[in-house]
């Protein structure tokens, strides 16, 4: 897609909107509706990714070192993986600017 | 050649269906529309028509199945009647919205409650806003015409909007009129294949009906308006081609000695013949009076309307519904906005008729005119007159 979706005008719509790419919902940007955080304590961590079955985004994948994090990008905080994880590594912290 | 035959209405709605070949009918019955799709299933089931005719649980239903069935490039009809419409109006927006090429025929009746099962305007009334492509008829030459023209303007590319075919329940839908039936050959010639340019396919897949954020739903919705109102000229063109591949013709709005009459009477779908009546024998009693019939109701042909009156003193509109608690008649209500900011317009009034199947007669039609042109002279406290009502 050549522009960004603010940029679209009535113009730019294809045909009752279909969309003709696939995963174009990538763009789109969910982050924004969080109120809290999740933070780590991957001391705790047993990489058993119950955070990552349990999240109704499937936004958590693991890093370089094999840990599980949310992708705040699309992260709504909702706090699932903070309460299903059972070592307790995951805390849900207010966001704040 | 084709031969003027006699056959009730639905049935030869039905047989202009079928000679528009569609792949798909997804309908479920009800008063007074059954004769329709009970027609359709019986050409299907006979092996007549190669289509597939869905029987569905409900109108919700239908016209869900005629969603799919559009969204994969079928050619699709349905058809339904007030409650059934009632049921359907959350996916009459979706089908708007995602462009999608069904046909409807609308038997108007009566909404419940009272419970009535005969014609008036309210079930047109309540989907006004829906997007959908609206002729309105008034006989059933009209009715199977338009039903064939529907399909044409519908699946245009440059239009791909759904299209309803609004006839009269029992006034239209069950009387036996004499019915020329286009032949085959001149169907196929006038009917270009459905070709939706981005059907559901898995060879190429996209994405349909998906959400819209604030950032990008009015943009979404400007574009579904533009495209409506753009849709009329193609209209205008297929009515045009029509008129000449089968001799008959059709105007957005229509003329009956309205040229140069100071007073106009204007009517929409099958009470419009009935007035016709009552023009003829007022003009030969000297009176200066003409008729329009709206023949297209959405997109609504406001320079053809403003044209048509421009050298009327008056004009008294029909409406066969009520704006509850509002400026009473939906037709007469969008006329005179049409004509408000004009500089020269007729005085309109509003005249609410023939509520669930009460009939107006031709000589009703002569009391209303001679009633309007004095509540034009000397004016009304009422926003709306409703003709008949026992007091």
């Amino acid at each position: 897609m050549a522009k960004s979706e603010n940029e679209l005008t009535w113009k730019d719509l294809e045909i009752g909107c279909i969309v003709t790419e696939p995963g174009s919902a990538r763009q789109y940007e969910s982050g924004t509706w969080r109120s809290q955080r999740p933070t780590y304590d991957f001391k705790k961590c047993i990489k058993c990714g119950l955070c990552a079955l349990y999240c109704p985004d499937g936004c958590i994948n693991q890093n370089p070192d094999g840990y599980f994090e949310a992708d705040l990008f699309y992260c709504k905080g909702c706090g699932i993986c903070a309460r299903e994880c059972w070592p307790r590594v995951i805390k849900m912290v207010e966001e704040v600017e | 050649m084709t031969t003027r035959i006699g056959v009730e209405v639905s049935i030869a709605l039905a047989d202009a269906v079928k000679l528009a070949n569609p792949d798909v009918i997804a309908a479920y019955p009800i008063t007074p529309q059954t004769h329709i799709v009970e027609h359709l299933a019986e050409l299907v089931a006979n092996g007549e028509l190669d289509a597939e005719y869905v029987p569905v649980e409900s109108e919700h239903s239908a016209m869900s199945a005629c969603l799919g069935s559009a969204a994969a490039g079928a050619r699709t009809f349905t058809a339904t009647s007030s409650q059934g419409l009632a049921l359907m109006i959350e996916v009459l927006y979706v089908a708007s919205g995602m462009r999608l090429p069904i046909v409807m025929a609308l038997a108007n009746r009566a909404l419940s409650s009272p419970l009535s099962i005969w014609p008036d305007h309210s079930d047109m009334m309540s989907i006004r806003d829906t997007g959908w492509i609206q002729i309105v008829v008034e006989n059933g030459q009209q009715a199977v015409d338009n039903t064939i023209i529907a399909f044409r303007i519908g699946e245009d590319p440059r239009v791909l909007l759904p299209v309803i075919v609004h006839l009269d329940g029992f006034n239209l839908t069950h009387v036996i009129e004499p019915i020329l039936l286009p032949e085959q050959a001149d169907v196929d010639k006038f009917l270009p294949k459905n070709r939706f340019p981005l059907p559901l396919n898995p060879d190429r897949p996209v994405a349909m009906g998906g959400f819209a954020p604030p950032f990008i739903y009015t943009e979404t919705k400007f574009a579904q308006e533009v495209n409506l109102k753009n849709s009329k000229k193609v209209i205008l063109q297929a009515w045009e081609e029509f008129h000449k591949a089968f001799g008959r013709k059709y105007l957005p709005v229509e003329k009956y000695h309205s040229d140069g009459a100071k007073v106009l009477i204007m009517t929409m779908g099958s009470s419009g013949e009935t007035a016709s009546v009552a023009i003829d024998e007022m003009r030969k009693e000297g009176m200066d009076v003409g008729q329009i019939r709206l023949r297209l109701w959405r997109p609504f042909p406001f320079e053809e309307l403003r044209e048509a009156v421009k050298d009327a003193d008056i004009l008294i509109v029909m409406d066969r519904a009520i704006s509850f608690g509002g400026p009473g008649g939906p037709v007469a209500s969008e006329v005179k906005a049409a004509l408000y900011n004009q500089a020269k317009r007729p005085k309109v009034v509003s005249y609410v008729i023939s509520l669930g199947g009460r009939d107006t007669t031709v000589s009703g039609f002569k009391d209303i005119v001679r009633k309007g042109m004095d509540i034009a002279a000397r004016g009304s406290k009422n926003e709306y007159e409703i003709y008949g009502v026992k007091e």
